[in-house]
């Protein structure tokens, strides 16, 4: 089971669970994902040990796709 | 500009910084140090000149003395503060938070976080300490580091949220992280130290003793202990 989540105030929320074989369910979570892009946040995988990857498609093979806040500098 | 492949997208708001290499470290190492020596030697070189003038002056001249002692350390204190804050947050959302948090750390750095508030992270560029509002770059040989003010834009997350925030864009593209942080301090390490708060100095140690490490093992096949091989 692959799980979009948010990074927001209240730790984080899950937003989308889908199964690669479930066409709704990833119908949903994509719709979820860009939803989410179009309100600015940005997606992340980890992609491996102190690695992970910028997306901008929903890579429905990720066990986690991880919605963040853009940073600054202070 | 041109936008690299898997570059942080946050790199679009800083266009006119140039992307932050290992050269550009080093001069930014090197312009840090002159600009703090011009602004002290005038002190030292005043303090000297009275001295050396009229004795009597010695008052004076320790006064300016002690004024080009305390230049570099204010830059320090300001160094420092990128990591000082540690705000407990409300105990459900940050709950949530820290689990999340954890599931991206390995074992080790997941006990550092909880003593010490402060992720550690090793990179191309040296080995990172992440805090809620700022990143301190502990560079290769352990005697250096670099302050940088950074931080989520959303003030009302909780405070893990905030340090994965950053832990994830460092991952995913560290030159374009440290390019979109603000340098607040670079200098000697013992210099940030002394102004860190005693949980943050065993962060700052753990980071400079990996540090050394690093650079013991890339110095040659003589220099390789099991520490090199651990990684």
């Amino acid at each position: 089971m692959s799980r979009l989540i948010r990074m927001d105030q209240t730790g984080h929320t899950t937003l989308a669970e889908w199964e690669t074989d479930d066409p709704i369910a990833v119908q949903e979570a994509i719709a979820a994902f860009r939803a989410q892009l179009d309100q600015g946040y940005f997606a992340v995988v980890s992609t491996g040990e102190g690695q992970a990857q910028q997306v901008q498609e929903l890579p429905l093979q990720a066990p986690l796709v991880i919605l963040r806040r853009p940073i600054a500098g202070g | 500009m041109t936008t690299e492949a898997g570059a942080l997208p946050e790199l679009a708001s800083v266009y006119w910084r140039p992307r932050v290499n290992e050269r550009r470290l080093v001069r930014t190492a090197r312009l840090w140090t002159l600009c703090t020596i011009s602004h002290t030697l005038p002190f030292v070189g005043a303090a000297a000149l009275l001295v050396a003038l009229k004795p009597l002056t010695a008052p004076v001249a320790v006064i300016l003395l002690v004024h080009a002692w305390i230049i570099p350390e204010l830059y320090a204190a300001r160094g420092a503060g990128v990591v000082r804050v540690r705000r407990s947050g409300a105990p459900p959302a940050e709950g949530r938070a820290m689990l999340l948090l954890g599931d991206l750390l390995g074992h080790r750095a997941r006990e550092l976080y909880a003593q010490m508030g402060l992720v550690i992270e090793p990179g191309e560029l040296g080995t990172w300490l992440l805090g809620e509002t700022g990143a301190l770059l502990v560079r290769r040989g352990g005697r250096r580091v670099h302050c940088y003010c950074v931080r989520a834009t959303d003030a009302d997350l909780p405070p893990s949220d905030k340090v994965a925030h950053l832990l994830l864009a460092l991952r995913a593209d560290e030159a374009g992280f440290a390019t979109v942080a603000n340098l607040s301090f670079s200098g000697a390490c013992w210099r940030l130290r002394r102004r860190l708060p005693a949980e943050r100095r065993e962060a700052l140690a753990a980071a400079m003793a990996r540090e050394a490490a690093r650079s013991d093992c890339a110095a040659g096949p003589s220099a390789l202990s099991e520490s090199c091989t651990q990684g």
